[in-house]
Protein backbone atom coordinates (compact mmCIF):
# COMPACT_ATOMS: atom_id res chain seq x y z
CA UNK A 1 0.00 0.00 0.00
CA UNK A 2 1.69 3.29 -0.74
CA UNK A 3 -1.01 5.46 2.21
CA UNK A 4 -1.15 5.04 5.98
CA UNK A 5 -4.63 5.98 4.98
CA UNK A 6 -5.16 3.13 2.82
CA UNK A 7 -4.18 1.18 5.56
CA UNK A 8 -6.71 2.51 8.03
CA UNK A 9 -9.04 1.96 5.52
CA UNK A 10 -8.28 -2.00 5.64
CA UNK A 11 -8.06 -2.06 9.52
CA UNK A 12 -11.25 -0.45 10.15
CA UNK A 13 -13.09 -2.82 7.21
CA UNK A 14 -11.79 -5.96 9.70
CA UNK A 15 -13.72 -4.00 12.83
CA UNK A 16 -16.87 -3.97 10.62
CA UNK A 17 -16.32 -7.58 9.45
CA UNK A 18 -16.24 -8.40 13.38
CA UNK A 19 -19.68 -7.12 13.67
CA UNK A 20 -18.40 -3.29 15.79
CA UNK A 21 -21.51 -1.07 16.33
CA UNK A 22 -18.90 1.99 17.31
CA UNK A 23 -15.19 2.41 15.80
CA UNK A 24 -12.47 5.21 16.38
CA UNK A 25 -10.08 6.10 14.49
CA UNK A 26 -7.22 8.18 15.55
CA UNK A 27 -4.44 10.25 13.57
CA UNK A 28 -1.92 12.18 16.30
CA UNK A 29 0.74 13.27 14.92
CA UNK A 30 3.87 14.69 17.55
CA UNK A 31 6.51 16.87 15.82
CA UNK A 32 7.74 17.36 18.49
CA UNK A 33 8.80 14.35 19.42
CA UNK A 34 8.97 13.03 16.03
CA UNK A 35 5.97 10.64 16.30
CA UNK A 36 2.83 9.71 14.56
CA UNK A 37 0.15 7.59 15.71
CA UNK A 38 -2.67 5.89 14.13
CA UNK A 39 -4.56 3.51 16.22
CA UNK A 40 -8.85 2.15 15.06
CA UNK A 41 -10.75 0.85 18.20
CA UNK A 42 -13.84 -0.81 18.15
CA UNK A 43 -16.38 -2.36 20.22
CA UNK A 44 -16.20 -6.00 17.77
CA UNK A 45 -16.52 -9.23 19.01
CA UNK A 46 -12.57 -9.00 19.75
CA UNK A 47 -10.03 -12.11 19.75
CA UNK A 48 -8.64 -14.68 22.66
CA UNK A 49 -5.43 -14.84 23.71
CA UNK A 50 -4.21 -17.48 21.39
CA UNK A 51 -5.77 -15.58 18.35
CA UNK A 52 -4.16 -12.74 19.29
CA UNK A 53 -1.00 -14.11 19.62
CA UNK A 54 -0.77 -15.55 15.51
CA UNK A 55 -2.99 -12.74 14.42
CA UNK A 56 0.23 -11.28 12.80
CA UNK A 57 1.09 -13.90 10.71
CA UNK A 58 0.10 -13.68 7.36
CA UNK A 59 -1.13 -17.40 7.44
CA UNK A 60 -4.43 -16.68 9.89
CA UNK A 61 -7.30 -14.92 8.43
CA UNK A 62 -10.72 -15.13 9.37
CA UNK A 63 -11.62 -14.86 5.79
CA UNK A 64 -12.93 -17.64 4.04
CA UNK A 65 -12.35 -17.32 0.47
CA UNK A 66 -8.76 -17.32 1.13
CA UNK A 67 -6.12 -18.91 3.29
CA UNK A 68 -4.22 -15.99 3.85
CA UNK A 69 -4.94 -12.24 5.45
CA UNK A 70 -2.18 -9.16 4.68
CA UNK A 71 -3.82 -6.76 5.98
CA UNK A 72 -2.42 -6.43 9.66
CA UNK A 73 1.39 -8.04 8.99
CA UNK A 74 1.77 -5.53 6.51
CA UNK A 75 0.59 -2.34 8.98
CA UNK A 76 3.11 -4.10 11.34
CA UNK A 77 5.55 -4.30 9.12
CA UNK A 78 5.09 -0.57 7.72
CA UNK A 79 5.64 0.72 11.45
CA UNK A 80 8.34 -1.39 12.14
CA UNK A 81 10.09 -0.51 9.40
CA UNK A 82 9.78 3.36 10.39
CA UNK A 83 11.72 2.82 13.55
CA UNK A 84 8.19 2.36 15.07
CA UNK A 85 6.24 -0.31 17.32
CA UNK A 86 3.01 -2.17 16.72
CA UNK A 87 0.05 -3.10 19.24
CA UNK A 88 -3.10 -5.12 19.58
CA UNK A 89 -5.16 -5.33 22.46
CA UNK A 90 -8.47 -7.27 22.25
CA UNK A 91 -11.15 -9.58 24.34
CA UNK A 92 -13.37 -11.65 23.23
CA UNK A 93 -16.47 -9.69 23.56
CA UNK A 94 -15.17 -6.60 24.30
CA UNK A 95 -13.27 -5.08 20.88
CA UNK A 96 -10.24 -4.59 19.32
CA UNK A 97 -7.58 -1.80 19.36
CA UNK A 98 -4.79 -1.51 16.77
CA UNK A 99 -1.64 0.93 17.28
CA UNK A 100 0.61 1.69 14.69
CA UNK A 101 3.83 4.34 16.21
CA UNK A 102 5.78 5.74 13.71
CA UNK A 103 8.92 7.87 13.66
CA UNK A 104 7.34 11.02 11.80
CA UNK A 105 10.66 12.00 10.23
CA UNK A 106 11.76 8.24 8.97
CA UNK A 107 12.70 8.55 5.40
CA UNK A 108 10.51 5.13 4.86
CA UNK A 109 7.42 6.33 6.61
CA UNK A 110 4.44 6.31 3.79
CA UNK A 111 2.86 9.40 3.57
CA UNK A 112 -0.34 9.70 5.68
CA UNK A 113 -2.03 9.85 2.10
CA UNK A 114 -6.13 10.89 1.33
CA UNK A 115 -7.25 10.44 4.75
CA UNK A 116 -10.67 12.13 3.60
CA UNK A 117 -11.37 9.68 1.07
CA UNK A 118 -10.54 6.88 3.89
CA UNK A 119 -13.31 7.87 6.42
CA UNK A 120 -15.85 8.61 3.44
CA UNK A 121 -15.71 5.62 2.23
CA UNK A 122 -16.43 3.72 5.39
CA UNK A 123 -19.11 6.20 6.19
CA UNK A 124 -21.17 5.90 2.97
CA UNK A 125 -19.81 2.26 3.04
CA UNK A 126 -21.19 1.14 6.41
CA UNK A 127 -23.69 3.57 7.09
CA UNK A 128 -25.22 1.77 10.25
CA UNK A 129 -22.08 2.08 12.09
CA UNK A 130 -21.23 4.66 14.41
CA UNK A 131 -17.62 6.31 13.28
CA UNK A 132 -15.68 8.71 14.89
CA UNK A 133 -12.66 10.56 13.62
CA UNK A 134 -9.43 11.80 15.74
CA UNK A 135 -6.79 13.93 14.09
CA UNK A 136 -4.54 15.71 15.95
CA UNK A 137 -1.53 17.71 15.54
CA UNK A 138 0.56 18.68 18.18
CA UNK A 139 -2.11 19.06 20.40
CA UNK A 140 -4.93 20.72 18.30
CA UNK A 141 -7.33 18.30 18.07
CA UNK A 142 -10.35 17.76 15.40
CA UNK A 143 -12.98 15.08 15.73
CA UNK A 144 -15.17 14.76 13.40
CA UNK A 145 -18.09 12.18 14.82
CA UNK A 146 -20.79 11.07 11.96
CA UNK A 147 -23.89 10.56 14.84
CA UNK A 148 -25.24 14.29 15.35
CA UNK A 149 -25.15 14.24 11.51
CA UNK A 150 -27.39 11.02 10.92
CA UNK A 151 -29.43 12.73 13.60
CA UNK A 152 -29.82 15.53 11.69
CA UNK A 153 -30.67 13.93 8.70
CA UNK A 154 -33.21 11.62 9.93
CA UNK A 155 -32.74 8.63 7.37
CA UNK A 156 -31.93 10.40 4.34
CA UNK A 157 -28.71 8.79 2.87
CA UNK A 158 -25.36 10.24 3.24
CA UNK A 159 -24.91 9.19 -0.74
CA UNK A 160 -27.52 12.91 -1.33
CA UNK A 161 -25.37 14.37 -3.23
CA UNK A 162 -25.75 17.85 -0.58
CA UNK A 163 -24.51 15.69 1.84
CA UNK A 164 -21.38 14.38 0.33
CA UNK A 165 -20.37 17.88 -0.76
CA UNK A 166 -20.95 18.66 3.24
CA UNK A 167 -19.05 15.70 4.40
CA UNK A 168 -16.14 16.87 1.74
CA UNK A 169 -15.92 20.09 3.25
CA UNK A 170 -16.05 19.58 6.28
CA UNK A 171 -13.38 16.99 6.89
CA UNK A 172 -11.44 18.75 4.40
CA UNK A 173 -11.47 21.86 6.38
CA UNK A 174 -11.61 20.04 9.88
CA UNK A 175 -8.28 18.76 8.55
CA UNK A 176 -6.22 21.61 7.36
CA UNK A 177 -7.60 24.05 10.55
CA UNK A 178 -5.76 21.39 12.40
CA UNK A 179 -2.83 21.21 10.94
CA UNK A 180 -2.41 25.54 11.00
CA UNK A 181 -3.92 26.62 13.37
CA UNK B 1 -28.57 24.39 -4.43
CA UNK B 2 -26.07 26.63 -2.59
CA UNK B 3 -23.31 24.74 -0.94
CA UNK B 4 -23.95 23.15 2.63
CA UNK B 5 -21.41 24.35 5.21
CA UNK B 6 -22.88 23.47 8.53
CA UNK B 7 -24.88 20.93 10.40
CA UNK B 8 -28.24 23.35 10.22
CA UNK B 9 -27.82 23.76 6.50
CA UNK B 10 -28.12 19.64 6.38
CA UNK B 11 -32.08 20.16 7.21
CA UNK B 12 -32.54 21.79 4.14
CA UNK B 13 -30.77 19.31 2.06
CA UNK B 14 -32.50 16.37 3.91
CA UNK B 15 -36.49 18.54 3.21
CA UNK B 16 -35.23 18.81 -0.42
CA UNK B 17 -33.85 15.05 -1.04
CA UNK B 18 -37.27 14.09 0.63
CA UNK B 19 -39.40 15.73 -1.60
CA UNK B 20 -37.60 14.52 -5.07
CA UNK B 21 -38.01 11.14 -3.42
CA UNK B 22 -42.00 11.49 -3.24
CA UNK B 23 -42.08 12.70 -7.22
CA UNK B 24 -39.70 9.81 -8.26
CA UNK B 25 -40.74 6.59 -8.92
CA UNK B 26 -38.82 4.16 -6.46
CA UNK B 27 -38.85 1.43 -8.63
CA UNK B 28 -36.07 2.18 -10.52
CA UNK B 29 -33.72 2.72 -7.00
CA UNK B 30 -30.19 1.73 -7.99
CA UNK B 31 -27.67 -0.16 -5.88
CA UNK B 32 -23.67 0.02 -6.36
CA UNK B 33 -21.72 -2.34 -4.22
CA UNK B 34 -17.98 -1.95 -3.72
CA UNK B 35 -15.48 -4.68 -2.83
CA UNK B 36 -13.17 -3.09 -0.10
CA UNK B 37 -10.84 -6.03 1.25
CA UNK B 38 -7.41 -5.76 1.32
CA UNK B 39 -7.10 -6.51 -2.50
CA UNK B 40 -9.42 -4.75 -3.23
CA UNK B 41 -8.05 -1.66 -1.51
CA UNK B 42 -4.49 -2.26 -3.07
CA UNK B 43 -6.20 -2.42 -5.92
CA UNK B 44 -7.14 1.07 -6.44
CA UNK B 45 -10.89 0.56 -4.72
CA UNK B 46 -10.85 3.64 -2.63
CA UNK B 47 -10.54 5.62 -5.75
CA UNK B 48 -12.85 3.60 -7.64
CA UNK B 49 -15.78 4.29 -4.69
CA UNK B 50 -14.26 8.11 -4.85
CA UNK B 51 -15.03 8.46 -8.44
CA UNK B 52 -18.24 6.99 -8.24
CA UNK B 53 -19.44 9.75 -5.14
CA UNK B 54 -18.03 12.46 -7.18
CA UNK B 55 -19.57 11.69 -9.65
CA UNK B 56 -22.77 11.29 -7.69
CA UNK B 57 -22.29 15.02 -6.24
CA UNK B 58 -21.08 16.67 -9.56
CA UNK B 59 -24.32 15.22 -11.56
CA UNK B 60 -26.83 16.07 -8.24
CA UNK B 61 -27.97 11.80 -9.05
CA UNK B 62 -30.64 11.81 -5.89
CA UNK B 63 -31.59 7.96 -4.22
CA UNK B 64 -28.44 5.99 -5.29
CA UNK B 65 -27.62 3.51 -2.33
CA UNK B 66 -23.87 2.86 -2.06
CA UNK B 67 -22.72 0.36 0.13
CA UNK B 68 -19.27 -1.49 0.53
CA UNK B 69 -18.44 -5.77 1.07
CA UNK B 70 -15.16 -7.28 2.19
CA UNK B 71 -14.13 -10.52 0.08
CA UNK B 72 -15.57 -11.17 -2.91
CA UNK B 73 -13.50 -13.41 -3.79
CA UNK B 74 -12.32 -12.74 -6.97
CA UNK B 75 -8.74 -11.18 -6.43
CA UNK B 76 -7.20 -10.99 -10.13
CA UNK B 77 -10.59 -8.95 -11.20
CA UNK B 78 -10.57 -6.41 -8.42
CA UNK B 79 -11.74 -3.31 -8.40
CA UNK B 80 -14.75 -5.43 -8.39
CA UNK B 81 -18.14 -3.19 -8.76
CA UNK B 82 -21.68 -4.30 -8.74
CA UNK B 83 -24.56 -2.30 -9.75
CA UNK B 84 -28.36 -2.77 -9.39
CA UNK B 85 -31.02 -1.03 -11.33
CA UNK B 86 -34.60 -1.74 -9.66
CA UNK B 87 -35.53 -5.78 -10.55
CA UNK B 88 -33.30 -6.09 -12.97
CA UNK B 89 -30.50 -8.77 -12.84
CA UNK B 90 -27.27 -7.42 -10.73
CA UNK B 91 -24.51 -6.88 -12.97
CA UNK B 92 -20.42 -7.10 -11.89
CA UNK B 93 -17.85 -5.31 -13.30
CA UNK B 94 -14.27 -6.04 -12.96
CA UNK B 95 -11.15 -4.00 -12.83
CA UNK B 96 -12.47 -1.10 -12.33
CA UNK B 97 -10.14 1.84 -12.18
CA UNK B 98 -11.72 5.70 -11.31
CA UNK B 99 -12.00 6.16 -15.20
CA UNK B 100 -13.87 3.12 -15.55
CA UNK B 101 -16.48 3.79 -12.80
CA UNK B 102 -16.82 7.21 -14.58
CA UNK B 103 -17.78 5.06 -17.03
CA UNK B 104 -20.09 2.86 -15.53
CA UNK B 105 -21.62 5.70 -13.82
CA UNK B 106 -22.81 7.75 -16.97
CA UNK B 107 -23.43 4.43 -19.07
CA UNK B 108 -25.26 1.77 -16.56
CA UNK B 109 -26.51 4.48 -13.69
CA UNK B 110 -27.59 7.22 -15.61
CA UNK B 111 -27.84 5.88 -19.29
CA UNK B 112 -29.32 2.53 -18.56
CA UNK B 113 -26.73 0.66 -20.83
CA UNK B 114 -24.26 -2.13 -19.70
CA UNK B 115 -21.10 -1.32 -20.58
CA UNK B 116 -20.75 -4.89 -21.72
CA UNK B 117 -16.65 -4.62 -21.89
CA UNK B 118 -16.31 -5.22 -18.73
CA UNK B 119 -18.90 -7.75 -17.11
CA UNK B 120 -17.60 -10.63 -15.11
CA UNK B 121 -20.88 -12.05 -14.27
CA UNK B 122 -24.70 -11.42 -14.34
CA UNK B 123 -26.81 -12.85 -11.87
Amino acid sequence: MKELALHLLDIAENSVAANAQNITISVLFNTEQDLLQLSIEDDGKGMDAERLQRITDPFVTSRTTRKVGLGIPLFKAAAESCNGSFDIQSALGQGTKVTAIFQESHIDRMPLGDLKSTLISLLIGYPDVHWVLKYGFNGNIFEFDDAPIKKELEGIALTEPGVLGFLNEYIASGITNTRSS
Amino acid sequence: MSKVKSLADLKRVREEALKKQEAKNTANKIQIVIGMGTVGIVAGARETLKAILDFIEKENLQDIAVRQTSNIGMDSWEPIVQVVVGDEPSVSYGKVSAEVAKKIMKEHVVDGNIVKEYVIETQ
